[in-house]
C-alpha cells in the first residue's frame, strides 16, 4: 500500500437523500465511491489524489434490476455478478452478460458495478459499448431533481461527461426492443480472462428480408472515449451484408476511430483489429 | 529395483503448513521494535547525483536516513566481483537504483516520505539496446561495454562452407521475462554488538547473501547469520537479488539500532530487482544435401543490464546450450554479455539456455525449410548418440535415444496424422482459424557448468537424534519445488525409514554447512547425492557400532540411535562433495565435461491462431523427457507443468515494455502472464534411465522445460500461418505485422 491511509477520508450516508445533500453541501469535495473495483487500485499505488470519498455501497435506492413492461432497469450499483445472474438480460441483452462476464475476476465481478464503471470513463471498459449499442438511458440525480440522458451522448471526450458537481447516477434503462436482432460481442484482451480490452466491439442489428433494417455499433478502446460509430452504421443501413457493403462499412470505421499506441496494444493492431470484427459482425448478420 | 519411498508422490514436507496458513513467511514475522524500510530509487538512467533533497511536509527527524556513506564496509553487493553498488554514492547507472534508505516505525508515512525525497541528478546518455552497447555509442562498463564473452571452438567451421550443398542463416531475439514468484522479495535485518548482523528472509542462496553481507559490513563470518523463512517462489529471482535487500535492510538495521523489514510490494518488485536477460542469436548453419550438419557458426549476445551480476555465469549456459542435442563435426560459438542501462538482468529458470535453444530450434525449422526435408527428419538425421561429442568437447557416455523420446512425443500427440490434417485444412485461404504443430528437441544441463561443482565442494550434515528422527542440514532451500520432501524421500529410503521420521532443518549459516546455491537444476542430482551419502555413513556408523542388525524396523532404528547417542553423545555424519575423477573441463578452451549428465527432452505444442486478432491459443502441449529415476512423481510433473507454463508466457504473452531502460508495465494487468484458462492440458511424459551418480539414479529436472517450450510454440505458429517468427514473445501486434507481411 503506497497511499498515506491517514490523509484520506470515507463517510458512508444513510440513504440517497443524505447523500445527495452532502454532495450538494459540499460541491466537489466528496467523489462517490461504489464497488471500489477501479479506484482501489489507484490507491494501493499510491496514486489516488482526491481525498474524501462518500461510500455509496450500502444504497439501496442504487440497486435492484427491474422489470417492467418496455423496460428493465437496472440500479447504478448492480454488479457485473448480479448482471450475469438475471434471466431477462440474458434472453434480450446478452451482450450485457457477455460484458459482464468478460471484466476483470470473479472478485471484480462481485464487486464492480455498472454506474462506477461508466462514472470512470475509461474508453477501455468493457460495458459501455455494450450500453450504446442497446441505446440505454441513464437517470442522473442531484439535491435539485432528476435527469434521464441518453447514455450514447454522455462522455463527452476522454474522462469527460455530462455529470456535474452534487450529481449521482441512479439508474440504468434498457428499451426493450432487441428481440430478434442479431446481437454481437467480443472483448480482445491480453489474454483469456482477467484482462483489459485492447478493442471491445459490440454491435447488433436488425434484419429485415436479408437487408440490414437498423443497427447500432460501438467500439472501446479506439477512441478517447467508447465510439458509437455513427458512420459506419449509415453505410449498412439498408444493405445485404456482402463484400462491397463490408469495404465501405471498414472504410467508414477506420475514418470514425482514432485509436493510439499504448502499453498494451498498437494503434495499427487496433485499427485492424476493429475492421476484422466488422467483418465477423457482417458475416453473423448473413448467415 | 524395489524402493520404500523413492519414485512415489508421498506428500509435500511442509504442504500442510502452507496450505493451512501456518506457515511463515518474512512478512508474516515481527520483531519487537521493528521499523519499516523503504528504498528511495534513481529517476534516471544513467547520471551523476548532484544533490539529494528532502522536501515535504515530513518529520525528517524522525526518520532512519541511510546512504552510502553509511556503509561500514565496502560499498558493493559482491557476487562474482564487487562492480555493483549497494547505494549509488556519485553515480547512477540505470533506473531504480537504489540512492537513499529510508526507515520508520509508520509504513504508510514511509511511503509519503519516500515520495518527498528528490534526488537530482545531471544526465548522461544511456545505452538501451544490444546494437548500441556493441557499437559502443557510450562506454558505460570497463573498457568495451563486454562483461564475459566466450568463444567455443570444434573441428573447423571454416572449411565446411565450400562443400555445403545449403547455408541458411537467422537471427532470433527473445525478450525480457519476469520470475513473477507469488511472494515478493522481502527481508528483515537485526544488527548488534554482540551478534552482528543477522537476516531472515525470501531467498534461494543463504551462502550467496552472507558473503556480501561480510563484505559490506567489512565482519568476519561468525558475525553475520543468514535465516531463510518460508520462501513463495524463486525461479532464479531470488539467486542473487537478495543480497541487495538484505544489505539495505542491514543497512537500516545498523543505523537506527532497530530490527528493519523491507518488504517489496509487486510494482517495486517487477521495476526494480532482475528479469531473464533478452538475447540476439545470429546462426549460419551449412548442410549437406542429404540434410547432415556439416557447419554451424552460432553468435550468441545477451543484455547483462548495469552490472555484472550473474552475466558471465548465463552467458556460460546459454553458450553450451546453443548447439543443442546434435552432432556436428564443425561448430563454432561466440558469445558475450553486453552492459545497458537497465536493471541488471539476473538468473531466471534455464539462465540462458532458454535464450539460445529457442533460436536454436526455430532455426533448425528453416533449415529443414531449406534442405527440403521435414523438420524431424532433419534432427533424426543429426541426434546425437552415446560415444559422439557435444560442440564443447564431451564425449557423452549416458545413454541416450533421442530418437525414442521424439517418437513416444509424435505418437502422444498425434504428431503426423495432425501435421497433415492441419495442412488440408489450413488451406482454405477464408478460413479464421488456422492450426499447427510443432516441437523442439533439447538438452538441459544439470549442477554447476564445468569446474562448478569441484570449487562450489558444497556440503551436508545429518545428525540422528535420541528418538530416532534424523535431521538434513543444508543450505539447500524449499521455495516451493519440492526440496524438503525429496530430500526425505532420498535419506529415507537410503535408511529404509519413512519420510516422517526425516526432519529438514531451517537453512540457517549459523547451524547448516553451505550445501551451495539452490540453482542449476542441482539440488536433487548433486545435494540430493550428497544427502544419500552421508544417510549412508550414519547408517554405516550405526551398524558398526553394534547397535542395528540386519532387517531392522522403524523402532528398532530408533532404540539404536538412542543406544548410541548414550554411548557417544552424538550420531552425526558429514560429507563434502568429490568431484568424478573422469569428468574433466579446460577453463581457458572452454571445453570438456560441461556437466555430469543432461537432461533430454521433445516437447511438441498445438496451437491455433485466430486470423482476424492475430492471437494464439495453445490447444495441446506434449512433454516428454528423460531425467533419470524421478524421485516423486507429482512434484516432478508439477515442475514439468510449471515451467511449460511459464514457457507459454515467455512465448506469447509475457512483454516487458522498456522506455530508457525502465519498465513501465510493471503491473500485473499489463505486464500480461498467462491464466489457467490460457493454458491448454500438459501432458507430462517421464522415460526414466538411472544416472548412476545421482541419488536413487536422478538427474536434474528444474530449469528443462523452459528450454523446449518457446521454439515448439514458435514452430507451431510458423506451421500454422507460414509466417517465419523470430522473436518472441509472439503478441497478437507482432503476430498481425507478420501476417500482413506474409499475406501482402
Amino acid at each position: 500500500m503506497r497511499a498515506y491511509l491517514p490523509a484520506y477520508e470515507m463517510e458512508t450516508p444513510q440513504d440517497l437523500a443524505a447523500a445527495l445533500e452532502r454532495l450538494a453541501a459540499e460541491s466537489g469535495v466528496w467523489k462517490p465511491f461504489a464497488g471500489g473495483t477501479d479506484l482501489m487500485v489507484l490507491l494501493e499505488a499510491g496514486k489516488l489524489p482526491h481525498k474524501k470519498f462518500l461510500n455509496i455501497w450500502n444504497l439501496e435506492e442504487l440497486r435492484g434490476i427491474e422489470v417492467r413492461t418496455e423496460h428493465v432497469t437496472l440500479g447504478a450499483l448492480t454488479t457485473y455478478a448480479e448482471v450475469q445472474r438475471n434471466e431477462t438480460l440474458a434472453r434480450e441483452f446478452p451482450l450485457l452478460c457477455r460484458a459482464a462476464a468478460a471484466t476483470g475476476s470473479v472478485a471484480t465481478q462481485n464487486r464492480g458495478t455498472l454506474g462506477g464503471n461508466i462514472a470512470n470513463a475509461s474508453p477501455a471498459a468493457d460495458s459501455p459499448p455494450v450500453l450504446v449499442v442497446y441505446d440505454a438511458e441513464i437517470e442522473i440525480v442531484s439535491a435539485g431533481g432528476a435527469r434521464w440522458v441518453h447514455y450514447a451522448s454522455f462522455h463527452t471526450e476522454y474522462k469527460k461527461m455530462n455529470l456535474h458537481a452534487g450529481e449521482l447516477i441512479r439508474r440504468i434503462r434498457l428499451t426493450r426492443k432487441h428481440a430478434g436482432w442479431k446481437q454481437y460481442f467480443r472483448k480482445v484482451g491480453t489474454r483469456r480472462a482477467q484482462a483489459i480490452s485492447k478493442i471491445c466491439f459490440a454491435a447488433a442489428a436488425r434484419m429485415e428480408a436479408g437487408r440490414i433494417a437498423d443497427v447500432r455499433i460501438a467500439v472501446g478502446s479506439v477512441a478517447p472515449i467508447v465510439l458509437h460509430a455513427v458512420r459506419v452504421e449509415e453505410s449498412l443501413r439498408g444493405q445485404r451484408p456482402g463484400d462491397a457493403v463490408l469495404q465501405a462499412a471498414q472504410d467508414a470505421l477506420s475514418a470514425e476511430i482514432t485509436p493510439v499506441d499504448d502499453m498494451r496494444s498498437t494503434a495499427r493492431y487496433r485499427r485492424q483489429v476493429a475492421r476484422n470484427l466488422l467483418g465477423e459482425f457482417l458475416e453473423v448478420l448473413a448467415g | 529395483m524395489e524402493t520404500r519411498v523413492i519414485g512415489k508422490s508421498v506428500p509435500r514436507k511442509e504442504g500442510r503448513e502452507k496450505v493451512t496458513g501456518r506457515a511463515r513467511y518474512v512478512d508474516d514475522l515481527s520483531f519487537p521494535g521493528m521499523l519499516h524500510g523503504v528504498t528511495v530509487r534513481s529517476p534516471a538512467a544513467r547520471g551523476r547525483i548532484r544533490a539529494v533533497h528532502f522536501e515535504g511536509d515530513i518529520p525528517w527527524h524522525e526518520f532512519t536516513v541511510v546512504t552510502a556513506k553509511d556503509i561500514p564496509g565496502k560499498n558493493c553487493i559482491a557476487l562474482l566481483i564487487e562492480d555493483q553498488p549497494c547505494l549509488a554514492a556519485e553515480f547512477v547507472s540505470h533506473p531504480e537504483e537504489a540512492v537513499v534508505l529510508l526507515a520508520h516505525h509508520d509504513k504508510y508515512l514511509l511511503e509519503e516520505a519516500r515520495r518527498s525525497v528528490r534526488i537530482e541528478i545531471e544526465p548522461l546518455p544511456g545505452l538501451f539496446s544490444i546494437e548500441d552497447s556493441l557499437a559502443q555509442k557510450e562506454i558505460i562498463w570497463g573498457q568495451d561495454n563486454i562483461f564475459k564473452s566466450f568463444y567455443v571452438e570444434k573441428g573447423d567451421v571454416d572449411s565446411a562452407w565450400a562443400r555445403a550443398e545449403f547455408v541458411v542463416e537467422g537471427t532470433y531475439e527473445t525478450g525480457a521475462q519476469e520470475q513473477l514468484y507469488i511472494e515478493p522479495q522481502g527481508m528483515i535485518a537485526q544488527v548488534n554488538g554482540a551478534e552482528g548482523v543477522t537476516v531472515w528472509g525470501s531467498l534461494q542462496c543463504p551462502h550467496y547473501v552472507h558473503k556480501a553481507l561480510m563484505i559490506l559490513f567489512g565482519l568476519p563470518r561468525e558475525r553475520i547469520r543468514v535465516v531463510q523463512a518460508e520462501t513463495g517462489g524463486g525461479f532464479g529471482g531470488k539467486e542473487e537479488y537478495p543480497s541487495m535487500i538484505a544489505a539495505h535492510a542491514a543497512l537500516l538495521a545498523r543505523k537506527s539500532g532497530r530490527p528493519v523489514k523491507i518488504i517489496y510490494d509487486r510494482a517495486e518488485d517487477m521495476v526494480a530487482t532482475t528479469k531473464r536477460h533478452p538475447s540476439r542469436t545470429r546462426h549460419v548453419t551449412a548442410v549437406s544435401r542429404d540434410g547432415k550438419l556439416l557447419a554451424m557458426d552460432i553468435d550468441f549476445t545477451v543484455d547483462g543490464g548495469a552490472y555484472e551480476t550473474l552475466s558471465p555465469v548465463v552467458l556460460s549456459r546459454g553458450t553450451i546450450h546453443a548447439a543443442g542435442p546434435y552432432a556436428c563435426a564443425n561448430v563454432r560459438i561466440r558469445s558475450r554479455a553486453v552492459a545497458t542501462n537497465a536493471p541488471p538482468h539476473g538468473a531466471f529458470r534455464g539462465f540462458g539456455a532458454p535464450q539460445s535453444v529457442f533460436a536454436l530450434e526455430r532455426h533448425l525449422d528453416r533449415v529443414a525449410e531449406a534442405v527440403g526435408i521435414a523438420p524431424e527428419e532433419l534432427r533424426r538425421r543429426n541426434f546425437i548418440r552415446e560415444g559422439q561429442t557435444l560442440a564443447v568437447g564431451q564425449v557423452v557416455k549416458e545413454k541416450v535415444d533421442m530418437n525414442a523420446l521424439l517418437g513416444r512425443a509424435f505418437e502422444l500427440s498425434g504428431y503426423h496424422a495432425k501435421r497433415k490434417q492441419f495442412a488440408a485444412e489450413n488451406s482454405d485461404a477464408r478460413g479464421a482459424i488456422k492450426k499447427g504443430i510443432g516441437f523442439a528437441s533439447f538438452l538441459h544441463g544439470a549442477g554447476f557448468t564445468g569446474s562448478g561443482e569441484e570449487y562450489l565442494a558444497s556440503e551436508v550434515a545429518m545428525e540422528a537424534m535420541a528418538d530416532g528422527s534424523v535431521h538434513i542440514l543444508a543450505g539447500s532451500t524449499e521455495m516451493g519445488q519440492g526440496t524438503n520432501t525429496i530430500f526425505a524421500q532420498i535419506a529415507a529410503e537410503a535408511l529404509r525409514l519413512d519420510c516422517e521420521q526425516i526432519r529438514i532443518v531451517q537453512p540457517d549459516t549459523a547451524h547448516v554447512p553451505n550445501s551451495g546455491p539452490t540453482v542449476a537444476s542441482r539440488t536433487a542430482m548433486i545435494v540430493g547425492k550428497l544427502v544419500e551419502t552421508a544417510a549412508t555413513k550414519l547408517l554405516k556408523t550405526l551398524r558398526d557400532s553394534g547397535f542395528l542388525r540386519e532387517g531392522y524396523s522403524a523402532e528398532d532404528f530408533s532404540r539404536a540411535c538412542g543406544e548410541y547417542i548414550t554411548a557417544h553423545r552424538e550420531l552425526k555424519s558429514f560429507v563434502k562433495y568429490e568431484h568424478p575423477r573422469d569428468l574433466h573441463w579446460d577453463d581457458q578452451k572452454y571445453s570438456g565435461d560441461a556437466y555430469g549428465a543432461y537432461a533430454w527432452a521433445v516437447y511438441v505444442a498445438e496451437v491455433s491462431v485466430d486470423m482476424r486478432t492475430a492471437e494464439v491459443r495453445v490447444n495441446d502441449f506434449v512433454a516428454v523427457q528423460e531425467v533419470g529415476r524421478v524421485i516423486n512423481p507429482v512434484l516432478a510433473a508439477g515442475q514439468i507443468e510449471g515451467g511449460v507454463a511459464q514457457g507459454i508466457g515467455f512465448a506469447l504473452y509475457e512483454n516487458v515494455v522498456w522506455q530508457e531502460g525502465r519498465m513501465v508495465n510493471a503491473q500485473m494487468t499489463n505486464y500480461v502472464m498467462p491464466t489457467s484458462v490460457d493454458l491448454p492440458a500438459i501432458r507430462v511424459c517421464f522415460e526414466e534411465i538411472p544416472y548412476g551418480r545421482g541419488p536413487a539414479g536422478a538427474k536434474g529436472i528444474g530449469e528443462l522445460p523452459l528450454d523446449g517450450t518457446a521454439p515448439a510454440i514458435a514452430n507451431a505458429i510458423a506451421h500454422a500461418t507460414g509466417v517465419d517468427v523470430r522473436a518472441i514473445p509472439v503478441t497478437a501486434e507482432t503476430l498481425l505485422e507478420m501476417l500482413e507481411a506474409v499475406h501482402a
